[in-house]
């Protein structure tokens, strides 16, 4: 696994409080993970943070899986 | 009673006569203050008469940038801001006819845009820290309305609503969003009214006198506190009768 996908599983795993394994490629935030509105916000906010990156309101509403996250900072960072 | 011991408080407008009285009541609970305002004489004073956990922290509210960046240096000063309190407000006051876009739009930069955009900001590290305290300053006209403040009651009726949109969202992570709302208070701002219109207000608050700082820092100190945690989009009125609601 790519250095980006152990940082972005590590801060959905902290923050959602999940079990590592859950976090697969295609593992939604709010179907499967239990985010809710706030926590997406919140991981948006979280993954900025990390990378030092902008993602701006239409691209955080595309994120909505842990594969969907690691494909955009990739190619954002 | 209340005890925020290890807590850290912004206080906006702590050079006013109601700010500095809520700004040493967190300070006497054991609260750090953070004391924030355009008047830097009046705050270094008090910060001086506080002693320890008390940072100066002058800030132009009607300055975007300025206040953009007032919660950062805030919680670089004190290590995290827990509680915040927008208390600084402004007046323009004149007939709706007469009034000008710079006198109308003066008051809402002051008195609610900057207020969200200091909630925006102070929300992110109350978000993480999963607790939180907002308390703005809004007043009786914000809920009555008042001839010759459709400025300032536009502003402060705005703060209300902003902060039970606030206390909505993030209830859920141990924040909470609350409204004062003083009426006739003894201040600077106060002091400017006449005998006539000083008697007339009077006859309108059934408790037959103006109310002090200190009656409305008791407020601001409950909703801080930890015993406050389950209030939440709530306004207290703190007016002596006058608006009941």
């Amino acid at each position: 696994m790519s250095d980006i996908a152990d940082r972005v599983k590590k801060i959905v795993v902290e923050h959602l409080g999940v079990e590592a394994d859950k976090v697969t490629e295609s593992a939604s935030f709010i179907d499967d993970l239990g985010a809710d509105s706030l926590d997406t916000v919140e991981l948006v906010m979280a993954f900025e943070e990390e990378f030092g990156i902008e993602i701006p309101d239409d691209a955080a509403e595309t994120i909505q899986t842990f594969g969907d996250a690691v494909k955009f900072i990739s190619e954002a960072a | 009673m209340f005890d925020l011991t290890g807590k850290s408080a912004l206080v906006t407008g702590a050079s006013g006569g109601i700010g500095a009285e809520i700004a040493r009541t967190l300070h006497a609970a054991g609260a750090t203050v953070g004391l924030s305002g355009t008047r830097v004489e009046p705050l270094e004073a008090l910060a001086a008469d506080l002693g320890s956990r008390a940072h100066v922290l002058p800030c132009n509210l009607s300055n975007p940038e300025e206040v953009e960046g007032l919660v950062k240096r805030a919680a670089e000063a004190m290590g995290a801001v827990d509680i915040l309190v927008n208390n600084a407000g402004i007046t323009r006051d004149g007939l709706a006819m007469r009034m000008s876009d710079e006198d109308w739009q003066a008051v809402i930069d002051v008195n609610l845009t900057a207020p969200f955009r200091l909630c925006r900001a102070a929300i992110r590290g109350m978000m993480k820290a999963r607790w939180g305290r907002i308390v703005n300053i809004s007043s009786v006209v914000g809920r009555a309305g008042n001839a010759g403040q459709a400025n300032y009651a536009a502003s402060k009726g705005g703060l209300v609503a902003m902060s039970k949109s606030l206390a909505e969202e993030v209830a859920s992570r141990g924040i909470t969003v609350n409204c004062v709302a003083p009426g006739f208070i003894e201040t600077a701002m106060t002091e400017k009214l006449n005998d006539q219109q000083r008697a007339t207000i009077l006859a309108s608050v059934p408790a037959g006198r103006m109310g002090t700082p200190q009656e409305i820092a008791a407020a601001v100190l409950y909703l801080a506190s930890m015993e406050a945690a389950y209030v939440t989009g709530a306004t207290l009125h703190v007016n002596g009768g006058m608006d009941m609601v």
